[in-house]
């Protein structure tokens, strides 16, 4: 032989395929009493880690408009540079966003722009249902941003490591 | 002289003309309606169980569990287009998938599914043509169903196509040959080819005079034979999806491919009911001879017809149970299992057992006795542990290396073991 294979002896004297079809047989009918595994997606649904990160949510005041005060602390960290942030001020001083857009599609869900946030503005979501019949559709502004109710990720606290 | 089948034919009790043949036709559309709607139902069996034995669901979107998906199934099959391949023979291109189909059906004709009713207008046999060659019948027919296939492989002018007629025409005329062998120890019990005779002789100890206690070995050699006949796992090589597409049915769409599907199915519930007929006493009621006399009413006829589609469930079940847990053999496996093993399993085991029913019957025990039929029993006891113990080890399917000699092996061995000590040498001078 020009390669050495090794030719082994297999155990014929220990295989018994009677033996192993009835075995097989066994586990194949303690199966069929158990119970299935499947969640019935659109009926039923997986519940979420309090750590999922999904598609982003934008807290609101009590009067409605979005936390936010356009730091720009959110853009500066996204690794996947997804945040358009476009600052303005009005009459008192006070800063909000022009434009508060997320590309959805860039986005890796690190959650920095949660974790970074000052005024625990920008969240990550627990969600994900997300299909859309455009690709324009996942650059979601701030009026999509604020209008999302989905719970919003808990994210890991380095006091409370277990989350307890 | 007279036949034997004469008088059989002239011992059940005459029936006037019109009677017959309206019984008949009523048998007909009752039995094969009734069929063809299980055989749809099969289809939905086999996705649950599959499913079950997976943990799964299974078909649960179209009616209450999933029941009318066979229904939408045929809907779909019947609306899509019917394809036919520029270089297939159409004519027989068109007739293969009835062939396949018919056969199955007309094995029905001579199975007893019930016991005869006494009705007001004469005695009615529960099934629908009583022949006294019945088996006879049913083993002529089972050898059509394989044209069914090849002819599909053939005219369907593709090598996949053709591979997997092939491989069905040889498999099926192997184990037509053990098949047709594990019923000879049944014939010899019954001493009749007649199904209602077959039966009868199965009547009166229970579970003990079935044939499946006095033949085991015929039990297990039908069943093994019935998985090749009907193409199901594990020897399901005519549609060996890894290397032949589809096999057979690859050119096949919409309806036509609909009836092979069918017909598997319609060949499993006729394999099924015939092991039930043969080996498992058909309607026979166990523990009762209340069945088996006359008054032959109607409360009798139901009971038993419905023992019987009981029988015959639990074996398309245990069809479905092997096919979703042994994996498929690889072709030489097949045929060495077909003609190296079983084939002569088959022919000892005959001439074992017509010396013990000779033997037993000049010792004077009567054939429905308990001593004749417990005797059977532990011959046939000891017969299967000698051959699962004699001859499972490696034995049963061979492995590959198994058909090389010995010797080969040993040569193939000392080679490679030169090889390696050279290589060594070489590495310790450099």
């Amino acid at each position: 032989m020009a390669i050495g294979v090794k030719v082994l002896d297999r155990p014929i004297g220990e295989t018994s395929y009677v033996r192993a079809t009835l075995k097989g047989m066994a586990l194949t009918l303690k199966h069929v009493f158990q119970e299935p595994v499947t969640v019935q997606y659109p009926e039923e649904k997986w519940s979420l880690s309090p750590r999922w990160r999904g598609t982003h949510r934008m807290l609101t005041t009590e009067d409605g408009k979005a936390k936010c005060v356009a730091c720009g602390l959110c853009p500066t960290v996204c690794p996947a540079n997804c945040i358009k942030l476009v600052p303005g001020e009005d009459e008192q001083g006070n800063r909000y966003p022009l434009v508060f857009e997320i590309d959805e599609f860039r986005c890796i869900f690190c959650g920095y722009c949660q974790e970074v946030c000052p005024e625990e503005a920008i969240h990550v979501g627990r969600h994900y249902e997300n299909a859309e019949y455009s690709r324009d559709g996942f650059v979601y502004d701030l009026e999509r941003l604020t209008a999302q109710t989905h719970p919003v990720c808990e994210m890991w606290d380095p006091a409370d490591p277990k989350g307890e | 002289m007279t036949l034997p089948v004469l008088a059989m034919l002239q011992a059940t009790p005459p029936q006037s003309l019109e009677v017959f043949l309206l019984a008949t036709v009523v048998k007909l559309v009752v039995l094969f309606s009734l069929y063809l709607v299980g055989v749809a139902l099969l289809t939905l069996a086999e996705r649950k169980i599959s499913a079950f034995m997976q943990d799964r669901h299974g078909p649960n979107r179209v009616g209450p569990w999933g029941l009318l998906q066979p229904a939408a199934d045929g809907l779909k099959n019947i609306m899509k287009e019917e394809s036919y391949p520029d270089a297939a023979y159409t004519p027989i291109f068109v007739l293969a998938p009835a062939m396949a189909f018919i056969p199955a059906l007309l094995t029905w004709a001579v199975i007893p599914w019930g016991a005869p009713w006494d009705s007001p207008w004469g005695r009615i046999e529960l099934s629908v043509a009583p022949l006294p060659i019945g088996f006879l019948f049913i083993l002529a027919i089972a050898s059509i169903g394989v044209y069914g296939i090849v002819l599909a492989g053939w005219s369907s002018n593709n090598k996949y196509s053709l591979l997997g007629g092939l491989r069905s025409s040889a498999q099926m005329i192997s184990y037509e040959i053990s098949m047709g062998m594990a019923t000879i120890p049944v014939l010899l019990l019954a001493g009749n080819v007649s199904l209602e005779k077959i039966v009868e002789g199965q009547a009166g100890l229970g579970p003990l005079s079935w044939n499946a206690a006095t033949c085991t070995i015929a039990w297990l050699v039908f069943l093994i034979a019935a998985f090749a006949e009907t193409n199901r796992l594990p020897f399901d090589l005519p549609e060996a999806e890894s290397e032949l597409v589809a096999g057979y049915h690859s050119e096949y769409s919409a309806m036509k491919f609909s009836m092979f599907f069918i017909a598997e199915y319609a060949n499993m519930v006729t394999a099924s009911a015939l092991m039930s007929t043969l080996f498992f006493g058909g309607w026979d009621i166990p523990f009762t001879a209340w069945d088996n006399v006359a008054p032959h009413t109607a409360i009798k006829t139901l009971l038993t017809t419905g023992l019987f589609f009981g029988k015959t469930l639990f074996w398309v079940f245990f069809y479905m149970w092997i096919r979703w847990t042994v994996p498929r053999f690889r072709y030489d496996q097949l045929m060495a299992l077909g003609w190296k093993i079983l084939l002569p399993v088959m022919l000892g085991y005959i001439t074992v057992m017509a010396s013990a029913v000779l033997a037993l019957q000049r010792a004077g025990f009567a054939p429905s006795s308990w001593q004749f039929s417990g005797a059977l029993l532990a011959l046939n006891v000891v017969l299967v542990f000698a051959l699962v113990f004699g001859l499972d080890r490696g034995r049963i399917v061979s492995p590959a290396y198994s058909r090389l000699d010995r010797r080969d092996l040993n040569r193939l061995r000392s080679v490679a073991h030169l090889e390696r000590a050279a290589k060594t040498a070489a590495e310790a001078a450099h």
